[in-house]
């Protein structure tokens, strides 16, 4: 008989419960679903045991939408209606999509996000992303046999604030509770380094359908710390098909334009290069729109020579990463391969020369990704088992700052910094009786405020009239551990400090994700207080079985009159719960969270004192 | 407290700390124990990031002490570091007008001997008590810093 119960912090107190996680990885070209089961990560497929879906999302003439294998058939014929690589358009506006080259969409240019005009109305990237997770979640739903906890959703290690803060949305509109956004390269490590039990530096080359991203890592007794982290967020396999095809387009003579024709040439373009992959030469015959029939060939030294290029492009970002981990490119255990572009033979090669080493590919460079997200996302949601106990230290891939006087930006928080991770900076005001302050937040590497991405501009008002320079105004920046940015602004020689709260807002507002949230239900002729209410009464017992726990452990942390003001919140809430108002629901989860802080955080010193005994500052001096 | 640390132990400790604290250990507990986690997950990282770095750490020991490097607006030097960094900064545009890479990885590597010279120095000075000196040497490790990057930065363009 078990007297005490005694658990790590974080774990579930029923051992017993496990609770359904998966890790997705939200791919350019094609997106993937993963679990752990029986203690091995696995990828769930699909009815016809394809393990791949294909990014595509295809809205139809009757209102339906379909994603996957029969979208990507239908792409050269419905080119506008087909969304093909959405991932490249996530957080992005206008001018990035123009940078991609002809596309065979139409952008129109929405606040902050491009949004493509389509059959079914204008549709945001998100709310496309959001079609590939949502055939994700219920693809394991039904292999699961039940509802998800809870998702890890990988992204791009180089993908900004906005880029993230998109991605999240989408899982959300999809019905994803994410429990994690993480980054692929480290995701790609987890799952190489808990199956080779590898301990080292190493470096995980990721290159995908649309982003390149290169981490160096160390791994050391269960401690998985990225160092460095760079990539190009517009690097990708897709630009290899691009390549092929404006080199048909120029040898053929053909008016590029077309939208159909430019798909089914770059369709062709990918079909070729992958077959250059084992083959010296590869060709098909292609039907253009006017009739017109090719024979499209190419030789595999052709196209070497012809993306020569763009192998090399990959190294620019590699050396720096290098650079800023202080290391060596000779100097490390290993190298990864993660992505599907990386099967490219000259890839490989020029890869492993720079290494000097032959790279580690013993796993599917395809899966990898999803199989560490699953991995991750079984341990957050805590069925985590005396094996699984590592942690994972990962960092912010781009710098933030502020914009300062005559344009330039002012680095507050640099790259390469651990998440999470908080910096405060003070600024002055510089005209006499100044009673506002514009904040302007942005993501980057340049001086200059214009070369770097703007996350988010806001004002500060209501600073109390002062001399010029006499205020001090605090800006302080937090990176959550998803890598997402909030900012919060106050004036600190006055009492009345007013502060202010700044989600970075390219992607979409709050306002924006709910009313699409609204829309999909009434879609989906899905009640939506009902389903509302269901959530609430989730998230209340989830609250209340944690607190019961804790109490459980740790009450001897609160007074009498603490632990009955908590426990008076505790049978509010659950009188709320037994109602039918999920308003009232989440009044009283947000009531109990406010009121169960100190306990958090009283807890959370003696976690701490535990870790720290005899470890001192002074002791570990020389 | 001193400046010399065991940075394995420093490493060590660190990683046990973040093992208890960190976001990852609260995904599945209630949000005020979520936002305590990243709180202290946040300290953690940045007491790190202080003393793990030797300038950052130097800088934090001299803040203790009430001194400030004042490396914004204390630009003297005495005359023979001057004279040395003049050399350098010398040594640099040459190598880098004649797009010299064996050269910049000279001078890379005589300012990375520096370097250690100036840490040991360093630690010396803030271990017993030189805390004026301390100041100085964290402004001319700081100007060290700045060339050593210009200097990498060539040697990729």
């Amino acid at each position: 008989m078990a007297l005490l119960q005694i658990s790590e912090p974080g774990e579930s107190p029923d051992p017993h419960q496990h609770r359904l996680a998966v890790g997705i990885d939200l791919g350019t070209t094609h997106s993937l679903v993963a679990t752990v089961r029986s203690g091995s990560a696995e990828v769930i497929a699909d009815e016809s045991q394809r393990a791949l879906l294909p990014s595509v999302v295809r809205y139809l003439p009757d209102a339906r939408v379909e994603v996957g294998y029969d979208a990507r058939a239908a792409q050269a014929e419905d080119p506008a209606n087909t969304i093909v690589s959405v991932k490249r358009f996530m957080g992005r506006g206008v001018a990035d999509v123009a940078r991609y080259g002809p596309l065979p969409y139409r952008f129109v240019d929405a606040p902050g996000m491009v949004a493509i005009e389509t059959r079914a109305g204008v549709r945001s990237p998100v709310q496309v992303s959001a079609e590939i997770l949502r055939v994700l979640r219920e693809r394991a739903e039904r292999a699961l046999g039940g509802e998800l906890f809870g998702a890890v959703v990988t992204v791009p290690a180089y993908f900004d604030d906005s880029q993230r803060q998109a991605t999240k949305d989408a899982a959300r509109l999809a019905g994803l509770n994410v429990l994690r956004l993480l980054n692929e390269p480290t995701a790609a490590a987890i799952a190489y380094g808990l199956d080779n039990a590898a301990e080292g530096t190493f470096a995980v080359f990721d290159l995908g359908g649309g982003t390149f991203d290169i981490s160096i890592l160390k791994l050391t007794r269960g401690v998985f710390e990225v160092l460095s982290t760079h990539g190009d967020s517009a690097l990708g396999g897709d630009d290899f098909d691009q390549a092929i095809a404006a080199n048909w387009i120029a040898r053929h003579g053909l008016a590029a334009g077309d939208l159909r024709d430019t798909r089914r040439l770059l369709a062709a373009a990918r079909e070729v290069k992958e077959r250059l992959t084992a083959d010296e030469q590869a060709g098909l015959h292609v039907t253009l729109s006017y009739g017109q029939k090719l024979h499209l060939h190419l030789s595999r030294a052709d196209f070497h020579q012809m993306t020569a290029a763009l192998v090399q492009k990959t190294l620019v970002p590699t050396r720096k990463a290098l650079r800023d981990a202080k290391l060596d490119a000779r100097g490390l255990d290993g190298v990864v391969l993660v992505g599907g572009a990386t099967r490219m033979p000259h890839l490989r090669d020029a890869v492993e020369k720079f290494f000097g080493r032959p790279a580690f590919k013993d796993l599917d460079p395809d899966q990898v990704v999803a199989l560490g997200a699953a991995i991750q996302a079984n341990v957050l949601a805590g069925n985590r088992t005396p094996g699984d106990d590592w942690l994972l230290l990962d960092v912010i891939p781009l710098s933030l700052g502020l914009e300062t006087m005559g344009g330039l930006t002012e680095r507050v928080i640099p790259r390469n910094s651990t998440i999470p991770v908080a910096r405060a900076q003070e600024f002055t005001t510089f005209k006499d009786g100044q009673a506002a302050m514009a904040i302007h937040v942005v993501q980057g590497e340049r001086e200059l405020v214009a070369d770097n991405r703007s996350l988010a501009r806001f004002e500060l008002r209501g600073i109390p009239p002062m001399v010029a320079g006499a205020a001090r105004i605090q800006v302080t920046f937090q990176v959550d551990a998803d890598g997402l940015l909030s900012v919060t602004a106050r004036e600190n020689t006055t009492g009345t400090a007013s502060s202010i709260v700044v989600k970075p807002s390219y992607g979409l507002s709050d306002d924006q994700v709910a009313s699409m949230l609204k829309e999909g239900f009434s879609h989906a002729g899905e009640d939506r207080d009902a389903r509302a209410l269901a959530e609430q009464r989730v998230e209340a017992e989830s609250l209340l079985s944690s607190l019961r726990g804790a109490l459980e452990r740790d009450s001897d942390l609160l007074d009498a009159a603490q632990r009955r003001g908590l426990e008076e919140q505790m049978r509010a809430l659950e009188s709320a719960r037994g109602g039918t108002d999920h308003r009232a629901i989440k009044a009283a989860i947000d009531s109990l969270n406010r009121a169960s802080e100190p306990f958090a955080a009283r807890r959370m010193d003696r976690a701490v004192a535990g870790a720290l005994k005899g470890q001192r500052l002074d002791e570990v001096s020389k | 407290m001193k400046f010399a640390l065991d940075a394995t132990r420093l490493e060590r400790g660190y990683r046990q700390l973040q093992t208890r604290v960190h976001p990852d250990r609260f995904a599945a507990s209630t949000e005020a124990e979520r936002r305590v986690a990243m709180q202290w997950a946040t300290r953690a990282n940045e007491a790190y990031r202080t003393l793990r770095d030797p300038l950052a750490r130097a800088r934090y020991l001299l803040q203790l002490k009430g001194f400030d490097t004042d490396e914004e607006s204390n630009t003297s030097m005495p005359p023979d570091f001057l004279m040395q960094q003049m050399e350098w900064r010398e040594a640099a545009a040459q190598a880098r007008a004649e797009r010299d890479a064996r050269g910049l990885e000279r001078l890379r590597d005589d300012l990375d001997e520096a370097r250690d010279a100036m840490l040991d120095q360093l630690e010396r000075a803030l271990d017993t008590g030189q805390y004026d000196a301390g100041c100085s040497l964290v402004r001319k490790l700081r100007f060290l810093g700045k060339l050593e990057e210009e200097i990498e930065e060539a040697l990729e363009g």
